[in-house]
């Protein structure tokens, strides 16, 4: 079974990103970038059912302009045995201005070509925080989806049990392979790149396709009007002792 | 205008959420004559429905429900959902497990891009939602012929009142699947307020050391206050407090009257999740800790004396 994961390039998490003067966006220019996090962890558990027998080869595939090959590098230093790049405009951002529903539009081909018998993606993008990818691409595929998952078992006659992290607790379900899984953090901990294997990544094929000539739609549907700071909260006060705290929130905030 | 609203139940009840996102739905709606109607997924934890399908039959506004008495699978409910979305301008669902796990596949099989964890409803087309972690809000305009989205319950006001003529409630089914298979269903079961609608939440981080006392130092302090307990992702990891007690951009959203923060940093993944809170206080050793730039009230100052004495005194 092959095992496909979708990887973004993200400002990396732990960057405050900063919104633009004139209000179109966020600044990504010379900002560290890296693999969405939520990728990493779907990514290790491909490579770890690889590791463990349960799947034969891992694919990488990423969706952007020219710097999204590193992405796919570091993806085969973790693991991956080769990759696919869907390339699109320079001028359109680090996303290639590709909105999920475009995304997952343009992934549907990818599967339809590789026939894996798991897509292993991240829950959500920490740029757009969307958490969306994964259920339109298991809806257009037909396939049976496990989202927010924090374990995976591959079970006999083509099944996979996942535990999924639900409002309150979490939840078990079985899905028919194939299908798609979304992985939350505590899917795994992902590894880190080691200098010998990034050496070897260096090796590993990329396939890179033009965005334009897979056919898909890939019109964006939703329009940025404006990007701005969230409201400031007034700064607060720091009181000397547990008694001043107290009157503070009774008299003066009201809440106790 | 005409709104499909998606709600779900918990233990027998609606959930809390729900009068939030009908807040939101009305906000779409407009005019009192567009109609909201309402599809319920209940039967989740051996309860028939029935009261939460009352229940929402006398919500204000709503035309009629939709009831289907079962566990709502995204294989079997957003077939169902695509296929009456056609006859509304608007689906909507709470940005909860659920809504975040159906209706997104739902868009999909219409086709739609959805938008999702919506904090203000500008018009019928655009709406603001946050994005790199509650760093920046993004106001967007969809230009799909249905919109679908999630909205964040925190954000709106729960609309009150209760209309004095039920609505008609239909009892549907859910499309059979063999692809996806409900095996059963964890829940955390506590005594106190439920994190994301309690009115005071007090949260606990590294500095707390060890899980026993994240138990013993917060617990007393919290059944004073009638508090809801949470956890820094740091303090998850470390195994201090369950995954579902965590706060932040990848755990749970809320936006309590009180929110005590307790020995932890402010990272921004924890800040996305509980800065809209009314009321912030801050307990950290640390006076450069970013939690003190949210904070309201700030005590700098070593937990292990300012907790016992919090006790006492409330």
């Amino acid at each position: 079974m092959k095992v496909l994961v979708p990887v973004k390039r993200v400002v990396d998490y732990n960057i405050k990103p900063r919104v633009a003067a004139d209000g179109s966006g966020v600044e990504t220019q010379g900002l560290k970038m890296s693999m969405n996090p939520f990728d990493e962890v779907a990514l290790e558990e491909a490579v770890r059912l690889r590791e463990n027998g349960g799947a034969a080869e891992v694919i990488v595939v990423a969706i952007g302009p020219k710097a999204t090959a590193d992405t796919l590098r570091t993806a085969m230093a973790m693991g991956a045995d080769r990759a696919i790049h869907i390339l699109t405009d320079e001028a359109a951002g680090h996303d290639g201005g590709i909105e999920p529903l475009a995304m997952a539009h343009l992934l549907e081909e990818v599967v339809k070509k590789e026939q894996p018998g798991l897509v292993s993606i991240g829950k959500q993008a920490i740029d757009d925080d969307m958490s969306v990818t994964g259920q339109i691409l298991a809806a257009r595929l037909g396939w049976p989806q496990a989202t927010f998952a924090s374990k995976l078992e591959l079970l006999p006659e083509g099944r996979a049990r996942v535990t999924r992290e639900i409002d309150g607790g979490v939840e078990v379900v079985e899905v028919s392979l194939p299908a798609v899984i979304t992985a939350d953090l505590r899917l795994n901990n992902p590894r880190f790149a080691t200098l010998p294997n990034i050496m070897k990544a260096r090796k590993k094929p990329i396939e890179t396709i033009e965005a334009g000539s897979l056919g898909a739609d890939t019109k964006p549907r939703l329009e940025t009007l404006n990007v701005r700071e969230p409201a400031e909260r007034k700064p607060g006060i720091i009181v000397s002792s547990v008694e001043e705290l107290l009157d503070k929130l009774k008299n003066e905030a009201k809440v106790l | 205008m005409s709104v499909l609203l998606m709600l779900e139940s918990e233990a027998g009840k609606l959930r809390k959420s729900a009068r939030a996102a009908l807040a939101a739905a009305r906000r779409l709606a407009g005019k009192a004559e567009h109609k909201i109607d309402v599809l319920l997924f209940s039967g989740s934890g051996g309860h028939d429905g029935q009261q939460a399908a009352e229940e929402a039959s006398r919500l204000p506004g709503v035309g009629k429900v939709l009831h289907a008495p079962t566990h709502p699978l995204a294989e079997q409910a957003a077939p169902f959902l695509a296929q009456h979305a056609r006859n509304y301008t608007h689906v909507v669902a709470p940005a909860s497990a659920t809504g975040k796990d159906v209706l997104p596949r739902a868009a999909g099989l219409v086709d739609v891009q959805p938008i999702t964890d919506v904090v203000e409803v500008i018009d019928e087309a655009t709406f603001v939602r946050p994005i790199y972690a509650g760093n920046a809000l993004a106001t967007v305009r969809s230009s799909d012929p249905v919109k679908m989205l999630t909205v964040r319950p925190s954000s709106f006001e729960a609309a009150e009142g209760e209309s004095e003529t039920p609505a008609p409630v239909e009892t549907v089914q859910l499309p059979e699947t063999s692809q996806a298979r409900f095996i059963k269903r964890d829940l955390a079961s506590s005594e106190r307020p439920d994190l994301e609608s309690a009115r005071v939440v007090i949260s606990g981080g590294k500095g707390l050391k060890d899980t026993d006392h994240f138990h013993k130092l917060l617990e007393p302090v919290a059944d004073k206050l009638g508090a809801a307990i949470g956890a820094s992702r740091a303090a998850v990891d470390a195994g201090f407090a369950p995954n579902e007690m965590q706060v932040g951009q990848t755990g749970k959203i809320v936006a309590p009257e009180l929110y005590v923060a307790v020995g932890l940093s402010g990272a921004i993944q924890h800040l996305a999740g509980m800065k809209d809170s009314r009321v912030i206080v801050a307990i950290n050793l640390d006076p450069e800790a970013p939690i003190f730039r949210v904070a309201d009230y700030g005590i700098v100052g070593d937990l292990f004396e300012i907790l016992p004495q919090l006790q006492e005194k409330l």
